[in-house]
């Protein structure tokens, strides 16, 4: 379970927000709402322990994150808004090397499925910089298909903006990824723009959490 | 310990691949270093004695600049498309990943330095034994130079105008491997032996190799905050 409290942010000179609270339990699917520069891609980082909050703790599993460190990352899986595409690998390499540094050797039929199972068939071996934007984005979140395996399953998704220069099938495959995440009982938490549609669909009814972020 | 060294083979496979497909990258740091050296014989001319006394001076300063012109691509990239971001998210300790990463950009950036500094060092009518003193002097110099570089590279991630700033403040910090790595040569040269010399650039490698890559993690650390 993670679990964060009295969390104040500061960037630059401004407090984007202080003392906030939440959890997310098994399950669950935190969705984090709020205008341009609120601060949820702010909040991510710190949630991912990118960034160290000036104030405020954040637990995983009874244990602060900043202590876990290593031991957190094992368990958590992070997309932000940069895709984390190398633009002169090709899209299998990307993938193997993002899956290799994440402790998890995956064979390479595995990540061709994980590839094919994006809509990216036949363009593994194409280098990351002819794809279009969505199509990189798509290889970004193969890593999500492979994480939702058994064998290298992660238990919390955190993921900003994963909806963003997908096509409608594309929203589709991520969708059902979130909602068999949480059947296994992961735990997601994301920012979107999206309909709220997107999300019911994408987690069974009473999961979802709203936070709301204000400028 | 063999997830560690899986990791680190992984971080300089992945480095090596991506310097292969810019190889103008790699030929552009090896070029500058072989004309700044070319250069010097013809400004001063081709006086024998002269060129002897400051050749290995020249050669060294040359691989210092050189190494400077690669520093910026250390980081900046993975940086501005995230692939850093990644990395400092992986469950594998930073040190590690730093030290792969600071070995690779050794590989593609320095080494090629070391092997055509003996060529370089006959323009400067350097005997065999002085070149071979100067290859081994700059064998073990030119890591420490990517490992002070690898801390001002990071420290300066996203600042506008890094790459001067890496080389303000990164260039101070070499002045005792150049001291030592020209000196090497012309100890050996004028016959008191460049083992003292060598000895003092192996101590700043492995003092380099133990406390840099941390340094350069820490340094990571608060540039992507």
């Amino acid at each position: 379970m993670l679990e964060v409290s009295n969390l104040e942010c500061v960037r630059g000179d401004r407090r984007l927000f202080a003392g906030m609270s939440f959890s997310v339990k098994s399950g669950e699917l935190l969705h984090v709402q709020g205008p341009n520069g609120s601060g949820k891609t702010s909040l991510l980082r710190m949630v991912c322990g990118l960034v160290s909050p000036v104030q405020g703790d954040i637990c995983w599993g009874g244990e602060n994150i900043r202590i876990l460190r290593e031991d957190y990352f094992k368990d958590m899986t992070c997309l932000g808004h940069l895709s984390g595409i190398k633009e002169d690998l090709t899209a299998l390499e990307n993938l193997r090397i993002l899956m290799e540094l994440s402790g998890r050797g995956v064979s390479e039929e595995a990540l061709v499925a994980a590839l094919a199972r994006m809509g990216l068939a036949g363009r593994e071996a194409l280098p990351a910089k002819v794809l279009s934007q969505g199509q990189k984005r798509r290889v970004a979140l193969a890593r999500l298909v492979l994480c939702s395996l058994a064998l290298y399953r992660t238990r919390l998704w955190i993921l900003d903006e994963p909806f963003t220069a997908l096509d409608v099938a594309a929203i589709a495959v991520v969708q059902t990824l979130l909602s068999q995440h949480l059947h296994n009982g992961g735990m997601i938490i994301l920012t979107t723009h999206q309909d709220l549609d997107v999300l019911s669909k994408a987690s069974p009814a009473g999961a979802v959490q709203r936070l709301s972020l204000t400028s | 310990m063999s997830s560690l060294v899986s990791a680190l083979r992984c971080v300089v496979m992945r480095d090596l691949t991506l310097a292969m497909r810019r190889r103008a990258d790699v030929l552009a740091t090896l070029f500058f270093f072989v004309i700044v050296v070319s250069l010097f014989p013809l400004g001063v001319g081709p006086d024998m004695a002269t060129l002897r006394i400051i050749g290995p001076g020249i050669v060294w300063v040359a691989a210092l600049l050189a190494s400077m012109l690669a520093l910026e691509r250390m980081f900046a990239a993975d940086y501005s498309d995230g692939t850093l971001e990644q990395m400092l998210l992986t469950p594998q300790p930073l040190v590690v990943l730093v030290l792969g990463k600071t070995l690779a950009h050794w590989l593609v950036s320095g080494l090629p330095l070391v092997l055509i500094a003996p060529l370089l060092g006959i323009q400067y009518g350097l005997p065999a034994q002085g070149l071979g003193v100067l290859m081994l002097s700059l064998l073990l110099g030119t890591p420490v130079l990517s490992l002070i570089g690898a801390i001002g590279a990071a420290l300066t991630l996203g600042v506008r105008g890094g790459g001067v700033l890496v080389s303000l403040l990164v260039l101070p910090l070499t002045i005792p491997v150049l001291i030592f790595g020209a000196g090497a040569v012309d100890a050996s040269l004028s016959g008191l032996g460049a083992q003292a010399h060598l000895s003092l650039l192996g101590a700043f490698l492995l003092g380099a190799l133990i406390l840099a890559p941390w340094t350069i993690g820490a340094a990571l650390r608060i540039s992507m905050e």
